[in-house]
């Protein structure tokens, strides 16, 4: 189990990380969603070790990663958010030093990484900075994991990824928690936090939910509109100026409306909107996904 | 071992990869050693002068003879009155004109005394000083031979006999790419790590820091004694510097040096969070001091005592002695052990900064 306490974090003037309390199971697919300067990677680089919290405490399967810092390194496979292999080493070159530096070999823990070095050997010749964002994830994967390590920390894995590739990557990270290892990645795709156990959104070094995807969705209360119509700019403005409007926001090709009343407003929303002479409107209650009860918490915490 | 054997594989493959490194390792020290040796000395060839001959008898004629003869001038013209004196210097390139007072033999039959004027060109005060001194030198010579009465100096040059500039600056040379190759280099691949964010994992990684620095500094001081052998081999098939004391000896300074000199990078790379900042710290805070307070290019001796204060903690400078003691003078380790010390010291001092400084996480 890993158990943050009353962690906060400050560089010079700006709190990366304030006040944050949480635990994750072992065995787990954590994620932390937030857009870019959450606080994330800090709270990924105290949990690992390399940067010391300035207040509150971290427990990783009953170390401290401040005192046992040499423990902690052992059982922990990390990718950071940059690639940060060598560029100038081959896939294989590259995988053999990490194993060895690990103490360990290629065979040795082979299963572990089979399923996805597998699609990376037949360029195993190539040299990293050749490979495109994808294969340099995989092998990036296949770095951290041929120690076997307890906990795998992903930073933003995913980012610079192509959709596919992403999908495919999610696959991976499925197939290694059945083999046991807890896994902790932070993305700031919303979309991709259904594929969580347990989520944590973050924004501004706070945590505003610890929950399953499932449970956050569904503890979002309000009545969800999908808006469409001919000029979306000005319906946007024109919803945003209406009077019962509690929050509308671009959201892919619609706008997602959220009334203050507890009725269905569908009729009045149509109406407000004919007066402002916009056309072809198309008004559809739907399901709130993820991205929309983060939008939600974090709207509750800004007013 | 297994761990440390692995990271200087890997080091040796980053530095055979990059061709930069690689031109940088092995051709720019050839490069600079024989820019130095042909280019760079303080020696003068082939100066031009003008002759204003007055009297135009033998002996002006052998005297002028005697100044080509020496290769340090070249006639560029003769002159036929004072008014052209002015104008030869202005226009031309002449650095110095040779005035014969007319009826030169005759007064010098006569009296034992003809009169020679100097004149030179002192806006650059250095060559003008070599050029007279070189002209009095041969008149002198002519004169000593003529009649060989008086008190005369015989002046012998021990260890350079020949006064040549490049024995002088083949110890600052070697210093500079040894400085140069260990210390830049190991700094700046350090700092590489950093940037690129490897270094982040190698920390993670159960890899020590004393194993990191090690790993980065083995394959330097392979790179740097083929430097140190090239250097020498240059130096002694090419411009003929002979290496008088044990060569055993020397190797053992010059990589002794070398350490000193990764020490310094690896301490720079413990500072500098880039690889430029690193590039920048190792030219101005190293390169600048090695050249100008070493004694590689100024005389230590003529600095204002301050300066001379400051040398003592530049390093190079007692490398440059060690060097030169050994190369020149054929001296043995007790000749320079004292120097030797130093050197130790300043590892020892400098090892220690920066294991302290080398963090095991990503700030202090």
């Amino acid at each position: 189990m890993i158990q943050f306490t009353n962690i906060s974090k400050s560089f010079d003037e700006v709190k990366a990380v304030r006040n944050v309390s949480l635990s994750i199971d072992e065995g787990q697919l954590f994620g932390f969603i937030g857009p870019d300067g959450a606080g994330k990677t800090t709270l990924f680089r105290m949990l690992n070790s390399l940067l010391i919290a300035d207040e509150g405490s971290i427990e990783l399967f009953g170390l401290d990663p401040h005192k046992d810092y040499k423990k902690v390194r052992q059982i922990i496979g990390y990718m950071p958010g940059k690639f940060s292999l060598y560029y100038d080493l081959s896939i294989e070159e590259n995988l053999n030093f990490f194993a060895t530096v690990f103490g360990t070999t290629i065979e040795e823990n082979y299963h572990l990484i089979e399923d996805i070095y597998k699609q990376i050997e037949p360029f195993k010749k190539r040299h990293a900075g050749k490979l495109s964002g994808g294969m340099k994830q995989k092998l990036a994967l296949c770095c951290a994991l041929i120690h076997k390590p307890k906990l795998l920390l992903l930073d933003e894995p995913t980012t610079g990824v192509d959709a596919v590739s992403r999908r495919e990557f999610w696959d991976m990270l499925k197939s290694l928690k059945s083999k046991g290892i807890t896994i902790v990645v932070s993305t700031p795709y919303m979309d991709e936090a259904g594929m969580c156990d347990s989520v944590a959104l973050m924004q501004n070094g706070q945590i505003h939910a610890v929950e399953s995807p499932k449970a956050i969705v569904d503890n979002f209360q309000k009545e969800l509109l999908a808006v469409k119509c001919n000029d979306m700019y000005k319906a946007l403005l024109t919803l945003r100026n209406y009077e019962n409007c509690y929050n509308v926001y671009p959201f892919g090709e619609y706008l997602h409306y959220i009334d203050k009343r507890d009725s269905k407003p569908i009729e009045d929303i149509n109406d407000c909107l004919l007066k402002h002479d916009l056309q072809e409107i198309e008004i559809n209650p739907v399901k709130p996904d993820i991205e929309d009860c983060f939008i939600e918490l974090t709207r509750k915490l800004s007013v | 071992m297994n761990r440390f054997l692995a990271f200087v594989k890997k080091e040796f493959l980053h530095i055979f990869r990059d061709v930069r490194t690689m031109m940088i390792l092995f051709i720019m020290p050839i490069a600079q050693i024989l820019i130095f040796g042909f280019a760079i000395t303080t020696e003068i060839k082939n100066a031009s002068i003008a002759i204003l001959d007055k009297s135009k008898d033998e002996v002006t004629r052998e005297l002028t003879q005697k100044l080509l003869a020496s290769d340090y001038y070249t006639v560029s013209d003769y002159l036929s009155s004072e008014a052209e004196i002015e104008s030869s210097f202005t226009k031309g390139r002449n650095k110095m004109v040779v005035v014969y007072e007319p009826q030169f033999a005759q007064n010098y039959e006569k009296n034992g005394v003809a009169k020679v004027q100097l004149l030179c060109d002192a806006s650059d005060p250095n060559t003008a000083r070599i050029l007279s001194q070189y002209a009095t030198g041969i008149f002198a010579s002519y004169g000593e031979m003529a009649q060989s009465n008086g008190i005369q100096a015989e002046v012998r040059m021990y260890y350079n006999e020949n006064l040549d500039g490049f024995y002088m600056s083949i110890p600052g040379i070697m210093a500079m790419i040894l400085m140069l190759v260990s210390a830049m280099m190991t700094s700046i691949s350090i700092t590489r790590e950093k940037e690129l964010g490897s270094m982040e994992v190698l920390l993670i990684s159960p890899l020590k820091p004393i194993q990191i620095i090690f790993g980065k500094v083995t394959p330097y001081i392979l790179m740097a004694i083929v430097n140190i052998l090239s250097i020498l081999a240059l130096s002694y098939w090419v411009f003929n510097v002979p290496v008088k004391g044990s060569m055993a000896l020397l190797l053992f300074e010059c990589i002794l040096f070398t350490v000193l000199a990764l020490s310094l990078g690896i301490l720079i790379s413990t500072v500098a969070k880039n690889q430029m900042v690193a590039m920048f710290m190792s030219l101005f805070a190293l390169m600048l001091p090695v050249i100008l307070l070493s004694g590689f290019i100024f005389p230590i001796d003529n600095m204002p005592l301050v300066l001379q204060w400051l040398s003592n903690i530049i390093p190079p400078k007692w490398f440059i002695i060690i060097v030169k003691t050994i190369m020149l003078k054929g001296g043995g380790l007790a000749h320079v052990w004292k120097e030797t010390l130093i050197l130790v010291a300043f590892i020892v001092v400098f090892v220690g900064l920066s294991v302290k400084k080398f963090n095991v996480r990503l700030q202090d």
